[in-house]
């Protein structure tokens, strides 16, 4: 199955609440008045794009249809369509960029967003490629993280480092960047604890692994994934912007997009604060993560 | 933009236009309802129960007296806030036990929601209850769940009924209620693994353990950080489970938490407790109050405005207005006004309340409580003659009123050129003469 049905099935029942409404609305309305625009930007908001990145869409999407002088309301659609696109669009690079090694990839989030979960099928990724993945089990706090991080290690048939529950997780990161200089490997992914944006002293402890990883490893490609729960509401973007603060985030990995939950923050964050989106998780099975395509996430949002 | 800002800004531009006007009109309700129906999409409300609380609000809001209340922005926010309460329970909800033991809690809900931690948080609250809990682990899908629940149990000392993960969570489950029956544990409490409301196999085994072990409580674990989709999870797990309560988690993080509506709405069952952090004491009953002015991000705000219409004498301060007016103001009065103020509370928080002040205009200036001590030392200072009359006071006189304030003639001096200031202050504004302009409003305070 390519990516494009794989995200697309992943994505059916966010496609079924958003296009089936949006067409509803098309065929309801007759001419373009301000009534279907309160309509679109109703889909939009349940669909957590938020208020003000909704209200900046509906906006442009007003004025490219004055520019263009569209008069029937189907053609408001793919209108709305290139916006979103060009919102989620990540200019800055090349998606294959992201598979290109050495690479450390640090991941970060809040409790429960499926870090450890996507630092699985990431090793795979990478795996099946052919590279060697070593893992790093960051996330000393939590009751059995570093099992659960163990099991998908040994399901993916990669290295793990790890010390016992409670160490101090800079340690931790410190012994894994030294295996995977003595083992040359080509990626080294390090897991982290959840913890709430908003607790100081673990955003602290953030910038501190950062650190070991800049001084240990100055030349090697660093990539901060921020994992988000697709049905995470408007908190994600709060999220992002204070993750961001403590470590430079490089880009968001969408999770549980398998839901009915929409993921329309993304397109808020990417609007507000330029992070673009990585890579989507649409399953709990290992090959259940693909790369973010922003036209493909969109297309697939209105097939 | 914080939320409170953002409403509460954008309700005072409304507020403006509605200036004098003894009812609140149904225009003015509905500008003021598209303000706090953005406030509670921004707060992550369902759009849908947003729309049928608006409905609600507005019929109540509309046509209420608005002379009585401080402002009819405020008396709107007011009603807001009532019928989020109302919405949300009232009453914080209490926990149920079976009255043959062991009663049985199943926690349910999404991954990553927190249902594992949960599960040890009441447990423990429990056992300081008196009861005496077992856990028991049911997620044989998630790596390492088991091990999870068992450190869990281990770090409170409760004991864990586990069974590996190669047997189905329904015989788990009915192994563990036997074992409970023959230990004598009276409170069970089984985790069950996390999944997605739409996945048909796994909500039929939800479906099966229920049948099995017939639950006193399913408890939906819902994040509280949950978007839009709160209403589609939480409808689906009471469809096919008949829910009996919600716990919100990791509230302690900085969401708004608009999801406790949404579930509450849909549902119709009570949230009874929150998530408050990673500790495995960090379980709180839920408070319908606080939920509502955290929803609405007005944090304390709300208290501060039922402490004001305590505190302010309606019929005071109507003839402290007239007197203002008429320029008979003295510093009687004014000594009057400061206590009346003092009695509401920490001036920093009050004064973005004080109607027609504008909170974020006020928003930097910092108020010296230590100042206004000086001045009601000084006032107090004063004979019953300077009060009324403060133009005798000479220059002696100041140096006694200095003297016997403990400040200094500067000080004295400053305060009552204020006091004149603001007496043609408010004549000037009087003299303006427009009806909406007048009021206890424009007030100024030398301090």
């Amino acid at each position: 199955m390519g990516f494009f049905d794989k995200l697309k099935e992943g994505l059916l029942k966010t496609r079924k609440g958003i296009t089936e409404r949006i067409d509803q609305v098309l065929v309801s309305f007759g001419k373009i008045d301000e009534e279907l625009f309160e309509e679109l930007e109703e889909i939009l908001i349940t669909s957590d794009v938020g208020i003000e990145t909704t209200g900046k869409i509906i906006e442009g999407l007003k004025k490219s249809v004055k520019e263009k002088k569209v008069t029937k309301p189907e053609d408001v659609k793919s209108l709305l369509k290139e916006q979103l696109k060009d919102i989620l669009r990540d200019n800055s690079e090349n998606k294959d960029m992201f598979f290109e090694t050495p690479v450390v990839i640090m991941v970060i989030g809040v409790n429960g967003v499926g870090k450890t979960t996507s630092i699985g099928k990431i090793a795979n990724l990478f795996r099946q490629k052919g590279k060697k993945v070593i893992l790093a089990a960051g996330d000393t706090f939590r009751a059995a993280a570093i099992d659960q991080l163990e099991i998908w290690a040994n399901r993916v048939g990669v290295e793990i480092i790890k010390h016992a529950e409670g160490s101090d997780p800079a340690a931790v990161i410190y012994d894994a960047v030294q295996a995977a200089k003595a083992r040359k490997a080509d990626v080294l992914i390090c897991d982290t604890a959840g913890r709430l944006h908003t607790k100081k002293n673990l955003m602290e402890e953030l910038k501190k692994v950062s650190r070991i990883l800049e001084r240990e490893i100055p030349d090697v490609r660093k990539e901060t994934l921020l994992v988000l729960d697709a049905t995470t509401g408007q908190n994600a973007v709060s999220q992002a912007k204070t993750f961001n603060e403590s470590s430079d985030i490089t880009g968001i990995v969408l999770t549980k997009l398998d839901g009915t939950a929409k993921g329309g923050i993304v397109l808020a964050i990417k609007s507000e604060l330029n992070i673009p989106v990585k890579l989507v998780g649409v399953g709990e099975k290992m090959d259940d993560l693909q790369l973010f395509d922003a036209d493909e996430f969109v297309e697939a949002l209105f097939a | 933009m914080s939320l409170f800002e953002g409403l509460s800004g954008k309700l005072q531009e409304t507020i403006q236009k509605m200036r004098g006007k003894a009812r609140v009109t149904e225009k003015d309700v509905k500008e003021m309802m598209r303000e706090i129906k953005l406030a509670l999409l921004e707060a992550d409300v369902n759009f849908k129960v947003v729309k049928d609380f608006i409905n609600k609000v507005s019929e109540r809001a509309v046509g209420q007296d608005v002379l009585e209340s401080l402002t009819p922005g405020q008396q709107v926010i007011k009603i807001v806030h009532e019928e989020l309460i109302e919405l949300m329970g009232k009453v914080p909800s209490k926990p149920t036990f079976s009255p043959k033991p062991p009663t049985v809690y199943m926690m349910v809900g999404l991954q990553g929601s927190g249902k594992t931690t949960t599960s040890g948080k009441i447990a423990n609250l429990m056992r300081k209850q008196g009861k005496n809990p077992l856990l028991v682990a049911c997620d044989i899908y998630r790596p390492a769940a088991i091990k999870q629940l068992q450190v869990v149990g281990n770090q409170l000392n409760i004991p864990v009924f586990s069974a590996g993960d190669k047997i189905s969570p329904v015989d788990i489950a009915k192994a563990a209620l036997e074992h409970a029956a023959k230990m004598q544990y009276d409170l069970v409490i089984i985790d069950t693994a996390g999944r997605l409301h739409i996945d048909e196999e796994l909500m039929d085994e939800l479906s099966f353990i229920k049948k099995a072990v017939h639950p006193h409580e399913i408890l939906l674990v819902v994040d509280s950080m949950t978007g839009q989709d709160a209403v589609n999870v939480a409808q689906s797990f009471n469809e096919k489970l008949g829910i009996d309560g919600i716990i919100l988690t990791k509230l302690d993080g900085d969401t708004r938490g608009g999801a406790a509506l949404s579930v509450k709405a849909v549902t119709g069952k009570p949230i009874k407790y929150v998530g408050m952090g990673e500790k495995l004491s960090d379980l709180e009953p839920f408070y319908p109050d606080r939920m509502a002015s955290r929803i609405l991000g007005m944090g304390d705000v709300l208290s501060l405005i039922e402490k004001a219409q305590e505190a302010l004498d309606e019929k005071k301060a109507l003839e402290m207005e007239k007197k203002l007016l008429s320029q008979q103001f003295t510093f009687d009065d004014f000594l009057e006004q400061m206590q009346q103020l003092k009695k509401m509370g920490p001036l920093n928080q009050l004064i973005g309340m004080i109607p027609g002040l504008n909170a974020k205009a006020l928003k930097n200036i910092d108020i010296d409580e230590k100042k206004m001590a000086h001045v009601e030392a000084i006032i107090k200072s004063m004979t019953k003659q300077e009060r009324i009359n403060p133009s005798i006071i000479n220059g002696s006189r100041r140096k006694r009123i200095a003297a016997g304030s403990g400040t200094s003639i500067q000080e004295v001096n400053k305060l009552l050129r204020d006091f004149e200031e603001m007496k043609k202050m408010v004549k000037m504004m009087s003299d303006m003469g427009k009806r909406g302009k007048k009021g206890f409003g424009k007030l100024r305070m030398p301090f």
